[in-house]
């Protein structure tokens, strides 16, 4: 996906490193890296941007920065509200909301009947037995991400808390 | 051994050949699979982009139930899931903090103590059986005229450090199987390189512009199909092939490797879910047999002759 980023890999490298938030969080490249790996897998000084860009991924959302396009924060949310409230991806269910989420009410309409014929598409979803301790351990992770967002110093550990304390703990954690 | 199954959430919808011919392989060859009693997504792209933590608990969840059910290995047949799964291994091992954090989120014991294996991993090891099984078989062999192009994508090889394959450029796992089924590797460029993955949906444009380039570099290497291992990477090369202008060129069969190894152990077309490609796999398997007869029927004139000059040579004498 390097060639479809304004700032590929290596730009993200040089700004992070310069701390240049402006830039790194009011651009979309953060968001059209597809964890492929390959420019960890080929950096000949063993850096790992893949997931250096996770990491400002998280950052940027804490902060409130998030220039995700539409389309794919809409995916993003539907896969994990899938698993939220059935503890499985049910792909037919990720393409209802997503479709709600992004506004792409018709995109691959005219496949499904294709993909039906084929038993592709179990309009079923498959509601495990353990939903509820799934849905408590994403509950857990985002209270653990919410006391990371703001340090102890602070004392307020809710979620998203102000861009000043995210900005200010964002150094810390490089 | 106990190995458990990880079925992960794509083989139950539109990857359902790849479960399909998973099963009935590890049938034929009597690998006694039991599915993770009440498992959970792993997760995939979308929870580790989120939140790190995340993105190793939820796979993390499936490994603690994999090991309550008393399994030392763990197969996730997905790309996807072998990469989640395997990286939640490691970074529990390995992250300061993650070893105690990870089963307080999960409310559960958790050792880590299985190992994860991918799919390539599980039929190299089963090459020399598959390959004395092909030996064995007596007609014509249409797989000895595949040309093949083993596609392994990003995730069930990077990163190279977790997955351990033996070069994260040019892995050769899968050419093994290949050879071992009695096809053909083809030496290609783009192994390795990315199909578009979980932009499938949300930048379909980006998909089609990387798969092309995939799937014409195999046929610029001479591939009659494409091999994969990756329900993602199989929707974005098979179902989403129609859409990429190729120029006029024929369609390229994609074919999962349990499929592959199912015709290569004689199991029947239709236990193998053909039938639900988008790509029609008919017209290749129909040449390919018409090759292996054409070629039985040289074998068995060049055999002929020769008996035939012996018996003359014979009579002479």
């Amino acid at each position: 996906m390097g060639a479809e980023m304004a700032l590929p890999p290596h730009d993200i490298m040089r700004l992070t490193i310069a701390n240049d938030r402006e830039r790194l969080f009011n651009d979309d490249s953060l968001w059209l890296c597809l964890t492929c790996e390959t420019c960890s897998a080929r950096c000949p000084n063993d850096v790992d941007p893949a997931r250096v860009i996770d990491a400002l991924r998280e950052l940027a959302a804490g902060e409130g920065a998030e220039h995700a396009p539409r389309n794919i924060r809409a995916f993003h949310e539907s896969f994990l509200e899938q698993i939220r409230s059935t503890g499985r991806l049910s792909e037919v269910g990720l393409i209802m909301q997503y479709k709600l989420r992004s506004g792409a009410l018709l995109q691959d309409v005219a496949v499904a009947p294709a993909m039906l014929r084929r038993g592709k598409l179990p309009l079923r979803p498959q509601r495990i037995a353990g939903v509820g301790e799934v849905k408590a351990l994403m509950a857990a992770c985002e209270r653990e991400r919410g006391a990371r967002a703001a340090p102890a110093a602070g004392g307020a550990a809710a979620p998203g808390a102000g861009a000043t304390g995210g900005h200010h703990n964002g150094e810390d954690a490089r | 051994m106990t190995l458990a199954y990880y079925p992960g959430c794509s083989m139950h919808g539109t990857s359902r050949e790849y479960e399909e011919s998973l099963l009935a392989v590890a049938a034929a060859l009597e690998l006694g699979l039991t599915e993770i009693a009440d498992w959970s997504c792993c997760g995939a792209s979308s929870a580790h982009a989120a939140d790190h933590l995340l993105g190793v608990a939820l796979p993390a969840r499936n490994l603690a139930l994999a090991e309550a059910q008393g399994a030392d290995e763990v197969l996730a047949p997905c790309a996807a899931c072998y990469n989640r799964l395997s990286g939640a291994v490691h970074a529990v091992a390995e992250e300061p903090g993650m070893a105690a954090k990870v089963p307080e989120v999960l409310g559960r014991a958790f050792a880590n103590s299985v190992r994860v294996l991918s799919i390539v991993e599980l039929l190299q090891g089963l090459a020399p059986v598959i390959e004395e099984r092909v030996a064995a078989r007596l007609e014509p062999n249409p797989l000895e005229h595949l040309n093949i192009a083993a596609y392994w994508g990003c995730l069930l090889v990077r990163p190279a450090a977790i997955t351990g394959f033996d070069d994260a450029e040019r892995p050769t796992g899968m050419d093994d199987v290949i050879s071992a089924c009695s096809a053909n590797p083809v030496s290609w460029n783009m192994a390795v390189e990315c199909c578009g993955g979980a932009f499938s949906v949300s930048r379909t444009s980006s998909v089609l512009r990387l798969s092309r380039a995939i799937i014409e570099d195999a046929r610029h290497c001479g591939a009659d199909a494409i091999l994969a291992a990756c329900p993602l990477c199989h929707a974005n090369l098979d179902f989403r092939q129609s859409a990429m202008s190729l120029r006029g060129e024929p369609p390229m069969p994609v074919l999962y490797i349990t499929q592959l190894v199912g015709l290569a152990l004689g199991l029947p077309m239709a236990a193998l879910g053909f039938e639900r490609h988008f790509v029609d796999t008919q017209p290749l398997f129909a040449r390919l047999a018409r090759e292996a007869e054409k070629a039985a029927a040289a074998a068995a004139e060049r055999d002929a002759a020769k008996a035939a000059r012996a018996a003359a040579k014979a009579g002479a004498s």
